[in-house]
């Protein structure tokens, strides 16, 4: 009586929901004539170019598959969903995609940090998950039911060290890393141990949090220490304030970073002021290897020219590699997939020849490359 | 001391900015006593305004610089007024509860609006005004921060004249004492109040261009963190307090600087209300603001 | 009337036991849904005791939550094992830790309202409410800096403890103690000190006592919400328990009308399943929804179940 507004639009919202629900249209029975394969990524917010780029990849990939008959007779299904690139909505997806969506693997994430908090669902449900390129040890340390195709951050630590050592010739380092990111604090972490056990000296060690744009103060304290170089393992956005900031107080050392860097916006922030830094990733447009530069043509072909960078080529890997594991479990059920996943060996991707080890995780080449001329250029390739 | 300098340069930047946000925070609780929570997004509409007017103008040069500054400007006057008039003024007999949860709404609508047409990864906003550098002894200042400076000060000065020396200065001072007799004094009410919200709105549309010109990337959120601390900088010169704001900014501005700069950077945002904390429990009306008598 | 609350107290946790035990016939993401929903019940009517009924402009009440999900947190993970240890790990041992648990989240947020109410409680209206912003901020700055507590990564690895039977048993509890507190003798003295401050203290009321009360209890509830939340998305990072959480909270509050719990429960169902509803149109999703935040309040701006505008004064116990 004296709440029927209230009364009668409570259930009218109830009953939306039961029936609005399902975002990618019909097919919500398991089985089927499609095999379902869900992906959660960073399509909007402040890591929208990694989840961008990587959806683009695995589309590719997908798109691919299903056009040469798709696997085990039937098509791939993708359904995918956005997590803003914030925090806290990784596992609603994930749950939901498994579910009510019934996928039978998950791809995602770029940012180890939605990819740990995605994990723990999946490994839950038992649904294996394959990210493509979060490198944060921790990710695959949360179950037998997660993989990723890229190396991880222990890896990349040693290398930016040792480049910093001896191609940079740096011997007292500055790092300045983001202390919100899973994925900075790890690579911060094992770029000092290696860097220290070579003879190095980390002379500042400053800290800020992703979503700072004034950096002038840590800058200044680094300035202060007159290091060789600085390290900046953080995200495309912070990392091109960082540098533009760092050349308009007058630092002229090299910055240099990880796989965080690589996005458009980097050079499109930075300028010419990241003229001279490098920073390490998966792979390189500019491989001449046959398969690489078909990959390039392809994605070109479909993305009006847009040529693919690291992300995009790791969440076509990512995706090559589940169908295949499919093909070889010839089911798609979780156990055996899992299985057949984990016994992926010499796989050959677009970012190299992918073999997962007993961890999860696969062992491949880190490239270096460097910004010239307001474009990514390759410097070299650096082995595990 | 080199360094400390340095990062005292870098504060004083970085206040002023804060102060010119803070300004339109404090002159629109001073008339209207509500905390516009939208101010912020009108802070960002304003760095916005200045990437897509920089088109038609020449980059990098004194006359093109200042006209995307006025044009955006007025751009965040305009929205304000209009936020004002939709928004705000039919619920002015309501309780102030309901304007914030209105200023809210305002808020989310704007920054979610501006995450669909722009898109919410940053963009690199364009350069305004010639760069230089300038290097007095190892102290660092670039003419985008000297840029800050004058166009901050003229701004205040501007302010402080139009507030104390004009007629609709007046007026608003009036309506901010009591607007029931200042209608009856034959004020009109709802002009003055447009008024301060346009004036308000645009010296956040000043902030977001000169933000914008030091922090080269903006997005649709980019308001809401400098939005905190500008609405704590004018609580914490005293709220409806001119000065005051300006006061509040750049000490906030300064302490940020210093704290960055430390082993404490990671606890800078608790130190700004902290020190907010602190100051209201001493002056409850904040540093440069009036005791309110309540009158029973 | 006592008696009869007491019943429908006993029997919405036998009804929630009952539902508990009917959740493996529910989808999952219903599951996951419905339990948002009562954590958001909790969050909404203890913050009504503070802003609703007591009339305290509190902005930090997502801070209280934080305490009660880490403090909770805390206990499950590093006195956990010990404990289960001790005494088994069978369903009855769990449902103890867990208990526990909570239990100690809500007092350490209580406490912790204790320390943020004596500053700000002597402050009005808009300096109360950026002082309480204020505290949500600094504790939330705070548990970024605990590396034990994983810091500003956020801490991983809760153990999901909670259920469809926890989260509505204490909904219905923090309704019962809410609803009992405000209709006792004790209880007109918050409506007193919202309505007229001074008037109250001419009359013999301590209003200073009456926000603490209604504070630290705000609290303490706050801090169990905190500790579901922590133990239901097994993972939480400073970043979540922001100001804008605290805002979500007010929506709620304000929405459902101050000081009307039954609207306020409704207007936390509501706005915990309209982000969901709104998926299908995700990229307009907070568009519509901030408009309307908007048109709600140019059109009915006593909240979407207050009948009166002046309801709060003249309304009757229910």
């Amino acid at each position: 009586m004296k709440y029927w507004r209230g009364l009668i639009l409570a259930p009218v919202l109830l009953l939306l929901c039961t029936t609005a629900c399902n975002k990618s249209g019909g097919g919500s029975t398991a089985g089927g004539d499609t095999i379902k394969v869900g992906e959660f990524a960073s399509l909007t917010g402040s890591e929208a170019a990694f989840g961008q780029a990587s959806h683009k990849g695995t589309q590719l990939a997908i798109d691919e598959i299903n056009a040469g008959g798709g696997v085990l007779g039937k098509k791939i299904d993708l359904i995918y969903d956005d997590n803003q690139s914030m925090q806290g909505q990784s596992a609603t997806i994930v749950r939901k995609l498994i579910t009510r969506d019934n996928v039978i693997a998950i791809l995602g994430e770029v940012a180890s940090g939605r990819s740990l908090e995605a994990a723990p669902v999946c490994q839950q449900f038992k649904i294996p998950q394959i990210s493509p390129s979060s490198t944060n040890p921790k990710v695959t340390e949360m179950g037998d039911y997660i993989f990723r195709v890229c190396f991880i951050d222990p890896f990349q630590g040693t290398v930016m060290a040792k480049f910093a050592k001896d191609t940079l010739k740096a011997k007292r380092v500055a790092v300045l890393s983001d202390a919100a990111s899973a994925y900075s604090d790890g690579l911060q972490k094992y770029f000092k141990e290696k860097f220290i056990a070579d003879g190095g000296e980390i002379v500042v060690d400053q800290k800020y949090s992703s979503g700072d744009k004034d950096f002038k103060a840590q800058l200044t304290a680094i300035k202060a220490a007159n290091p060789d170089a600085i390290f900046v393992p953080g995200y495309y956005t912070e990392a091109g304030l960082i540098v533009l900031q760092a050349r308009q107080l007058g630092i002229t050392n090299s910055l240099f970073g990880g796989d965080g860097w690589e996005g458009p916006p980097l050079i499109q922030i930075g300028g010419d002021a990241l003229q001279g830094c490098y920073f390490s990733t998966h792979y390189s447009s500019e491989n001449k290897s046959p398969e690489v530069q078909e990959f390039v043509k392809k994605f070109q072909a479909k993305y009006n020219g847009e040529t693919p960078d690291a992300m995009a080529a790791l969440g076509y890997d990512s995706a090559m590699v589940l169908a295949d594991a499919i093909k070889r479990a010839g089911t798609t059920d979780s156990a055996k997939l899992r299985d057949a996943i984990a016994a992926t060996k010499d796989f050959p991707g677009v970012t190299g020849k992918t073999t997962l080890d007993e961890h999860r995780n696969a062992s491949k080449a880190a490239v270096i490359i460097t910004i010239k001329d307001g474009h990514f250029a390759y410097v070299e390739t650096i082995n595990p | 001391m080199n360094e400390f300098l340095q990062q005292l340069l870098n504060g004083l930047s970085l206040g002023a900015i804060y102060a010119l946000i803070a300004l339109g925070y404090t002159m629109v609780y001073g008339v209207l006593r509500f905390i516009n929570f939208a101010h912020s997004d009108v802070f960002m509409v304003g760095a916005f305004a200045g990437y897509y007017l920089s088109r038609y103008f020449p980059k990098a040069s004194l006359p093109g610089g200042f006209a995307v500054l006025i044009g955006a400007m007025l751009i965040c006057a305009l929205l304000g007024i209009v936020i004002e008039r939709l928004a705000y003024r039919p619920l002015r007999s309501h309780s102030k509860l309901n304007v914030l949860i209105t200023a809210i709404g305002v808020s989310l609508f704007l920054e979610n609006t501006g995450q669909f047409i722009f898109g919410a990864a940053p963009k690199p906003s364009p350069v305004l005004f010639p760069f230089k550098l300038f290097n007095f002894g190892g102290l660092v200042l670039s003419s985008n921060q000297i840029a800050v400076f004058v166009v901050t000060i003229v701004l205040l000065i501007s302010l402080h004249f139009i507030v104390m020396r004009t007629k609709i200065g007046t007026a608003m001072r009036a309506l901010s004492f009591n607007p029931v007799a200042a209608s009856l004094v034959g004020i009109n009410n709802d002009i003055v109040i447009s008024f301060t919200f346009g004036l308000g709105s645009a010296l956040a549309g000043a902030g977001g261009i000169l933000y914008s010109m030091n922090y080269p990337a903006i997005d649709p959120l980019m308001g809401i963190l400098p939005g905190l601390k500008a609405f704590v900088a004018a609580v914490l010169g005293g709220i409806g307090n001119i000065p005051g704001a300006a006061l509040g900014g750049v000490l906030i501005g300064v302490i940020e600087s210093f704290s960055n700069g430390s082993h404490w950077s990671t606890w800078t945002d608790a130190i700004a209300f902290t020190l907010l904390i602190l100051i209201l429990l001493f002056r409850p009306s904040g540093l440069l603001g009036k005791l309110e008598v309540e009158k029973v | 009337m006592f008696g009869r609350a007491k019943t429908l107290l006993l029997g919405a946790i036998v009804a929630s036991f009952v539902l508990q035990l009917l959740s493996g016939y529910i989808n999952p993401y219903y599951l996951d849904v419905l339990t948002g929903i009562g954590i958001n019940i909790i969050l909404a009517v203890s913050l009504n005791l503070i802003n609703g009924y007591t009339g305290q402009f509190s902005l930090g009440h997502a801070g209280f939550m934080a305490v009660g999900a880490y403090t909770s947190a805390a206990v499950s993970i590093f006195l956990g094992p010990h404990f289960l240890s001790a005494l088994g790990n069978g369903n009855a041992a769990i449902s103890v830790l867990f208990l526990l648990a909570l239990l100690t989240g809500g007092i350490v947020a209580a406490i912790a309202g204790i320390f943020v109410g004596a500053p700000s409680l002597r402050l009005k209206g808009d300096y109360l409410a950026i002082v309480t912003l204020g505290f949500g901020e600094i504790i939330r700055v705070i548990f970024r800096n605990i590396p034990s507590l994983g810091g500003a990564l956020g801490l991983n690895g809760i153990p999901d403890y909670t259920n469809l039977f926890w989260v509505f048993s204490f909904a219905a509890l923090t309704i019962y103690a809410v609803t009992a507190m405000v209709n006792s003798t004790f209880g007109r003295g918050f409506l007193a000190v919202h309505d007229n401050e001074v008037a109250a203290e001419a009359m013999g009321l301590n209003p200073t006592k009456y926000k603490m009360v209604a504070f630290v209890v705000g609290a303490f509830f706050a801090g169990i919400a905190g500790g579901l939340y922590g133990h239901f998305k097994m993972s939480i990072d400073p970043k979540g328990f922001g100001f804008l959480k605290s805002i979500e909270i007010v929506v709620m509050v304000i929405l459902g009308g101050m000081g009307n719990t039954v609207g306020v429960i409704i207007a936390a169902i509501v706005l915990t399943l309209l982000p969901e509803v709104l998926r299908p149109v995700e990229d307009y999703r907070m568009i519509i929804y901030s408009l309307l935040l908007i048109i709600l309040m140019l059109v009915r701006p006593q909240g979407l179940f207050t009948p009166r505008k002046r309801a709060l004064a003249e309304r009757k116990t229910t």
